[in-house]
């Protein structure tokens, strides 16, 4: 890395905690010496190994998720320094090059705290039925090859595509708000990955036949018209997935979709 | 009581292509993962996935080369039927990802691109940027979510399967059902099933810093071992030449990176203090090129890793002196690598700080997959030749066996990939079929859908037949319930909340078996080695006897979660030391400097260890032959140069005298 760290530095991490659903959140402290090439990751197990605090507590290991520790999987994301990203790929000689810095985790705040840095994403997934996010295939039988595709459109899907549904771009939309309660998850802003999963599902010759459906989805409440268009989305997808570009082309679909509509339905 | 139904146990590729492919055929599937399933570590997966295809089909290869290409790949350890079935599958595999929608990169006219992979001459491999995993994952992750919407999947995510439940003795024990966990509410119970898969891939996390993400510890095959399924060729690890080392893991850099042109070397000069890219052409040493000028770059990923470590460790010739080699990109166009390698070039900057496609990459071999695994049966196909073909099948050639099913392994057998207990199968990396030895790159992702989608039917046709598990007494489930409940609660009352012994400290005591595998059990090992390392395991094992967790939580205990695994990989840890010790021979990624060739008279077997809980030795070993009626096995040599071994001695003398 460019950034010069402090060999043998002592980094503290400031780590919001709260033992479970219902339950008051709190901070505790932590001095982690980072090994080489740390990222947060590798601190927060250096902090399970020892859970004692900056102050000499001794307390239980924080509990976060994670997964492939590559930036693929999406499980590791956290709000670090209030901002949102996954911890994985969050270097600790970049974020704390000196002695003394200070790195903050907290849970993201969109979904609610199953235990201290893990929370509940389920309502993510959620949304995914919601908008029939699949290709309707016949079956999986040997029915010959798919549709072809050019190299343009192929790349333009692919992006789309690399979606991990970490939910970052939920945690800095404005619109997306918290909803604890599961009956109201179908009324509530979709978010800006789901947008963009329809986006790249229509996209798709066999999966185009539910295009209908899910734009009828996209028309109803907690649909597009909910995005206030702050465009916070696309500035934190770690994928650079262009999200305001599928914001406009499925907005630009559903008004087709609604005029269509509303002709047939004299 | 109910319609008879099937569990599958893992959410990664093999999972979710047998849960849908049961699923279709009307039978309900209950699927447990620990993670949500998309986040399974089939995303990991980045180079693509090999089937015989029109184009390379049309230059003369074939499906029946590609099962050649994967035994002598696996030095002939693999039983033969299911690998013939799963070549000759391999192309209708592909064909359905298509219709899936899995973005395939594509060519000028839009049908799928190809790219070259390790151990073969030809283009095979279908991809999707440098991360075909995933985007194979998220087409199945869709599918399943589908027939979940529909009701015919029900999925229990955070769910960690901890037990197999067994009914019956003898001959007629059978699996019925699984004991699980909620990783958040922490409850334990049970859930029938008439047969259970197990999907849950493999143990790299047994080696601490391997290519694997954190949920592949092995806790699960190492349950099944425990509770009686056999498990077959342990000591089969294989280290991939190409990764990324880091503080919490070792980051993969796809082959697909060398299929795609990329060259590896280290400067002539030992320690020369240039970086890469200022040091000119005629002072860099492409080792693999020069060893291998067939298939160069493009060794399998055992012999890669050897002469990596070979041309580091033995030869001190490492990138800057230290244990690395250059992985080198930079001579291709930007554009062309963006397209197809994107992916994992954003990895290695976002890692490593520097652009891939300005500076050569800097990598070193890491553990990255399990070969071996839980001993799965098959029914022998339809093909059975007097003996085995000696000839070397050349390309072009009429191969010897066609591509319709069966021939291989019984379409639809109950048997099918399934372990010595009835109504248990084992799938995808957790099963040790198809990829003997070595696996080629390419092959994963292909063994993992096979069987789901092959295998699955041979589940449903099992539990057309069998006694429904809704019969079995409930008690059966009840006591395999408090079994596990003990084990629980047993943990639970050993914590302390914050306590940090290193002597009794399960992150520690896992921290120290990683660093002993790595040592004694990736890409070299010695007699001596293992034995010093299976003796190390032993005191770690009676250290963790007495372990003590620092949080005695009721609620979302990973500590818990992961203390338990802990006590389950060193038990399958000392599967793989001793199958390593007992395994006197080299072959494909098991290497013994002190027995350095293959032996065919003595080890063309399968290792089986069978777990026998009041032994003083636990793990009782045998072996079987391997079946292989179909190819003898030839010598594995890549077409490496004679000279070779003397290369590295004549260019280092050259090198220092610079």
């Amino acid at each position: 890395m460019a950034t010069k760290a402090a060999p043998n530095r002592t980094v503290r991490f400031r780590i919001k905690r709260c033992d479970g659903p219902g339950k008051p959140s709190y901070w505790h402290e932590f001095d982690v010496v980072p090994e080489k090439n740390a990222n947060v990751i590798s601190c927060l197990k250096q902090i399970a190994e020892h859970p004692v605090t900056a102050s000499g507590q001794k307390v239980s290991p924080p509990v976060w998720d994670s997964g492939c520790l590559e930036e693929v999987c999406g499980a590791c994301t956290m709000v670090v320094n209030g901002k949102v990203r996954q911890t994985c790929t969050c270097l600790v000689d970049v974020y704390a090059p000196n002695n003394g810095d200070t790195i903050t985790l907290e849970p993201m705040s969109k979904f609610p705290v199953v235990r201290d840095l893990w929370v509940d994403r389920q309502r993510l997934f959620h949304n995914l039925t919601r908008i029939k996010g699949w290709v309707p295939i016949d079956n999986t039988y040997a029915l010959g090859p798919g549709p072809k595709e050019s190299p343009e459109k192929q790349q333009v899907r692919y992006k789309l595509s690399e979606c991990m549904s970490c939910g970052c771009c939920l945690e800095a939309c404005p619109q997306f708000q918290l909803e604890t309660n599961e009956s109201k998850w179908d009324d509530a802003f979709i978010g800006a990955n789901a947008i963009s999963q329809v986006r790249y599902f229509n996209e798709h010759q066999t999966g185009k036949q539910l295009k209908s459906d899910r734009l009828d989805t996209m028309s109803e409440k907690g649909g597009i018209s909910d995005c206030g268009n702050a465009q916070n989305c696309v500035k934190v997808c770690p994928k650079e997935i262009p999200l305001t570009e599928s914001i406009g082309a499925v907005g630009r679909a559903v008004t087709i979709h609604s005029i269509a509509s509303f002709f047939s339905r004299k | 009581m109910g319609e008879k139904r099937v569990i599958v146990v893992g959410g990664g590729l093999a999972g979710l292509a047998a849960a849908v492919r049961i699923a279709e055929q009307g039978v309900p599937v209950d699927l447990f993962s620990m993670v949500p399933v998309k986040r399974s570590h089939s995303v990991c997966a980045q180079g693509g996935i090999n089937a015989a295809n029109e184009v390379a089909k049309q230059q003369g290869y074939s499906e029946y080369q590609h099962f050649d290409e994967t035994l002598i790949g696996g030095d002939y350890l693999a039983d033969q039927g299911p690998v013939l079935e799963m070549t000759n599958y391999a192309p209708k595999i592909i064909d359905l990802l298509d219709r899936m929608g899995v973005p395939f990169n594509r060519t000028d006219e839009g049908y799928l691109a190809l790219r070259m992979f390790g151990g073969s001459l030809f283009k095979r491999t279908q991809f999707a940027g440098a991360s075909t995993g995933q985007q194979l994952l998220y087409a199945l992750d869709e599918q399943t979510r589908r027939f979940a919407a529909e009701g015919k999947v029900t999925m229990y995510e955070f769910w960690e399967f901890l037990w197999p439940v067994l009914e019956g003795e003898g001959d007629d024990r059978r699996c019925v059902g699984i004991v699980a966990q909620d990783m958040r509410t922490m409850q334990i119970r049970s859930f029938r099933g008439d047969a259970v898969i197990m999907a849950t891939g493999g143990c790299g996390i047994i080696f601490g810093k391997s290519t694997n993400s954190v949920i592949c510890t092995g806790g699960a095959a190492s349950r099944c071992y425990q509770a009686g399924a056999w498990y077959a060729n342990p000591e089969m690890i294989q280290v991939h030449p190409t990764a990324i080392p880091g503080a919490d893991k070792c980051r993969l850099m796809s082959e697909s990176a060398r299929g795609e042109g990329g060259r590896v070397w280290v400067p002539r000069k030992k320690g020369d203090p240039r970086p890469g890219h200022e040091i000119p052409e005629d002072e860099r040493w492409y080792f693999l090129e020069e060893r291998y000028p067939k298939y160069k770059n493009l060794v399998p990923r055992d012999i890669a890793s050897r002469e990596i470590f070979d041309v580091c460790v033995n030869d001190g010739m490492g990138v800057y002196g230290e244990n690395q080699v250059y992985l080198d990109l930079t001579h291709k166009p930007r554009e062309f690598l963006d397209r197809r390698l994107g992916a994992i070039l954003e990895i290695y900057e976002k890692f490593v700080g520097e652009d891939p496609r300005v500076t050569p990459m800097r990598i070193f071999p890491s553990v990255h997959y399990s070969m071996g695994g839980m001993w799965t049966g098959f029914e022998p196909g339809d093909a059975v030749p007097d003996e085995p073909v000696a000839h070397v099948h050349q390309p072009g050639e009429t191969p010897p066996i066609g591509t319709e099913p069966g021939h291989g392994m019984k379409f639809g057998a109950p048997n099918n990939m399934m372990t010595n207990i009835t109504g248990l199968y084992a799938f995808g990396e957790v099963n040790f079929a198809y990829h003997g030895a070595t696996r080629l790159g390419a092959n994963s992702l292909l063994s993992c859908i096979f069987d789901g989608l092959y295998c699955g039917m041979s589940v449903v046709n099992y539990i057309n037949d069998c006694a429904p598990a809704g019969e079995v007494s409930q008690s059966v489930y009840d006591s395999a319930v408090k079994q596990e409940q003990d084990k629980h609660d047993a943990l639970i009352s050993a914590s302390e909340t914050g306590i940090d012994d290193p002597d009794t400290n399960p992150y520690t005591i896992a921290k120290e078996m990683g660093v002993m595998m790595t040592e004694a059990s990736s890409v070299v090992k010695t007699g001596e080695g293992l034995q010093r390392c299976l003796d190390g395991l032993k005191s770690l094992r009676e250290r963790f006897s007495r372990v003590r967790l620092g949080d005695g939580s009721a609620w979302t205990n990973q500590t818990l979660s992961f203390t338990r695994a802990v006590g389950d990989m060193l038990i399958l840890a000392e599967t793989i030391v001793k199958g390593g010790l007992l395994r006197k021979e080299s072959r494909g990624s098991h290497y013994r400097l002190d027995y350095p060739e293959r032996d065919d008279a003595n080890f063309m077997k399968t290792t089986v260890v069978e777990f026998v809980p009041d032994a003083e030795d636990q793990h009782r070993v045998f072996y079987r032959d391997v079946i292989a009626p179909y190819i003898k096995a030839r010598p594995r040599k890549y077409g490496k140069t004679d000279d070779a071994k003397e290369t590295p001695k004549a260019e280092k003398e050259a090198a220092t005298s610079v």
